[in-house]
């Protein structure tokens, strides 16, 4: 507890009190000011963003929000990501965490070069995984298929996950893994039963970052889903955009739609991410 | 939180209590190894198959002269077979001596420097503020960390559009202002400030919730001793905080800056590495010899080596600076 003496001391005057909250006001109007300014152009009328005035609100209307759900292959590309953001977060919560397990639990030979493998692969740009990967999905007839992309999203999100939920697990007394087992479970009974019940928090970091991770790639999705009926929502948004002349009415309409339920996800996992990424970071 | 807690710690002298009664610290470990092995192998397992191989492969590509034309292929029923040539080290001799990797490695180091500066700079500041007794705080963090949920090529788009020299806001603002408009992706300086804003605008949330989490974890006592010491504001911020941050300092800024000099999606959309090449950085260059024009497999594979084997160097070097400073990291 602070006594009153030092929190006297600590006390701001009015003025840096002042200044605190016009500094951060600032920046949050800087954080905002992207995000509010899309939605409102996606509302405004079909053509009225060729508008050379500032014009913040005028009739709004959803006509941007329907075309980009009739008119356009948007729900198709919508489907394929949710598919696959879906299926990377599953498997990539699953490997990180057994893996994060086993560094952070058991002094085994190879520990030491295993998390330095997780930090490495960190380095690996797409450059020059893409062609060999591009011709390893090749020969196993992944091309254009949901499976092979979430294979290559595993590259990338994994390791930097392990390392989190690694982290996370450090601060995970070990007493309770041994309480665990001395009631008769096996080592990985007590992992799946007893740790990860109690690394919630940490779990849903991995889970939002493999999630994101797969949601916003375009790289790897731009080589790897050619074929028109399977491309995802960071490939299928290029559509949108022409050398010479862009639709924005639907780009933005569509970009919401996009970043909403990243958003929502967001605000749920918070909370979490905070505790999750500050123990991750805080003990790496 | 404070339910799991209290759940640990019960759990934990249950443990404490009955673990007299079990003989054998030595099987457990010979457990435990087995059970670790067991459990790494899957992650061993995809990453051999999946990172390991694609790399020896890419490794060999980019010594032979591979491109769309001669990589071999299969047609329907006509099979192709491959008809590239093993050539040594001539990919790198020749990417080594252009001008053009120069160029790009120059502006891929300044794109670095400058972002991390900027996120670490920025995201210590905001977490700083954060970190004070003040009204509204967790409404302020949540705000904060919004631009986090917004997908890289989201906020790619979304930039490109507030950058639109005819309809975009911020040439609009400009205008209201009395200034002129400015062509902001069409000069290579200030489509590199533009760039560089996309990024740190990004990038600056995981810093300051990574930063706040570091601050978090000092001492208040530290503090209240300093001040009864009579250490002023400034004292204070550089004994204290700095010092107290080292391990996640320098756990952030080395990631940022493998991130930061891999950014792709940013310079690929925003910009399309233009006007020219003048925005590229080595990885989207490297990415557009691969998937544009008669596909230069080999040359990529052999753009990519260099780069990773620059990261390599820097990871470890940074390492070893950490370590004669006395970090156990």
């Amino acid at each position: 507890m602070v006594s009153t003496r030092t929190r006297g001391r600590g006390e701001r005057g009015p003025l840096a009190s002042i200044g605190l909250h016009a500094g951060l006001l600032l920046a949050v109007a800087v954080s905002l000011f992207p995000v509010v300014w899309l939605v409102l152009t996606s509302l405004k009328p079909r053509d009225s963003w060729l508008s050379t005035e500032l014009q913040f609100f005028n009739d709004s209307s959803l006509d941007n929000y329907t075309r980009v759900l009739t008119e356009t292959e948007f729900p198709r590309w919508l489907l394929n990501s949710v598919l696959t953001a879906g299926l990377t977060m599953v498997l990539g919560v699953f490997l990180a965490a057994t893996t994060g397990y086993a560094v952070s639990r058991f002094r085994f030979p190879g520990h030491r070069s295993v998390m330095w493998l997780l930090l490495v692969t960190q380095m690996f740009p797409v450059a020059i995984l893409i062609v060999p990967l591009y011709n390893l999905m090749a020969g196993l007839g992944l091309l254009n298929q949901i499976p092979g992309l979430v294979i290559a999203y595993m590259t990338i999100a994994v390791p930097f996950c392990a390392w989190m939920m690694k982290s996370y697990f450090d601060t995970v007394p070990i007493e309770i893994d041994q309480a665990g087992m001395v009631d008769g479970l096996t080592p990985f009974g007590t992992f799946w039963r007893v740790v990860l019940p109690l690394s919630r928090p940490g779990i849903a970091v991995t889970a939002f970052y493999c999630f994101m991770t797969a949601w916003g790639e375009v790289g790897y999705a731009t080589v790897f889903m050619s074929q028109e009926d399977k491309r995802t929502l960071g490939v299928g948004l290029q559509q949108f955009i022409g050398q010479h002349w862009s639709d924005w009415g639907l780009m933005t309409a569509s970009a919401v739609l996009i970043a909403i339920p990243a958003g929502v996800v967001f605000l749920l996992v918070q909370r979490h991410l905070i505790t999750g990424l500050t123990a991750g970071a805080t003990k790496a | 939180m404070t339910v799991s807690t209290r759940r640990v710690t019960a759990a934990g002298e249950s443990a404490r209590g009955r673990r007299r009664e079990r003989p054998g610290p030595l099987r457990r470990s010979f457990g435990n190894h087995w059970y670790a092995w067991a459990m790494v192998t899957p992650v061993l397992a995809v990453m051999l198959v999946l990172i390991g191989w694609p790399l020896a492969r890419g490794v060999y590509l980019s010594l032979t002269d591979a491109t769309e034309a001669n990589i071999g292929r299969t047609i329907g029923v006509n099979v192709i077979p491959a008809s590239y040539e093993f050539v040594g080290l001539e990919n790198y001799a020749r990417i080594l001596t252009s001008g053009v990797f120069w160029d790009k490695l120059l502006w891929t180091v300044v794109w670095t420097a400058v972002c991390v500066a900027l996120h670490y700079g920025i995201g210590l500041g905001l977490a700083v503020m954060l970190n004070r007794r003040l009204r509204f705080r967790s409404v302020y963090r949540v705000l904060l960390i919004l631009p986090w949920a917004v997908p890289a090529f989201v906020a790619a788009f979304i930039w490109r559009y507030l950058y639109n020299s005819d309809y975009g806001v911020i040439n609009g603002f400009l205008r209201l202002a009395g200034l002129g408009g400015v062509g902001w992706l069409d000069d290579p300086t200030t489509a590199k400030i533009a760039v560089i804003a996309v990024n740190v605008w990004i990038g600056v949330p995981f810093m300051m919730v990574a930063l706040l989490g570091g601050l978090q974890s000092i001492p208040a006592e530290l503090y209240e001793a300093a001040e009864v010491d009579g250490a002023g504001a400034w004292q204070r911020f550089t004994a204290i905080t700095l010092p107290g941050l080292r391990q996640v300092s320098s756990t952030v800024v080395l990631l940022g800056t493998i991130w930061t000099f891999n950014m792709f999606p940013i310079i690929f959309l925003v910009t399309r590495g233009g006007p020219g090449s003048e925005t590229e950085i080595l990885v989207t260059y490297a990415f557009r010899e691969a998937f544009t024009g008669i596909r230069n497999y080999s040359g990529s594979a052999a753009w990519g080596v260099i780069i990773l084997a620059m990261l390599v160097v820097l990871a470890v070097g940074y390492r070893r600076t950490l370590r004669s400073q006395g970090d156990p990291w």
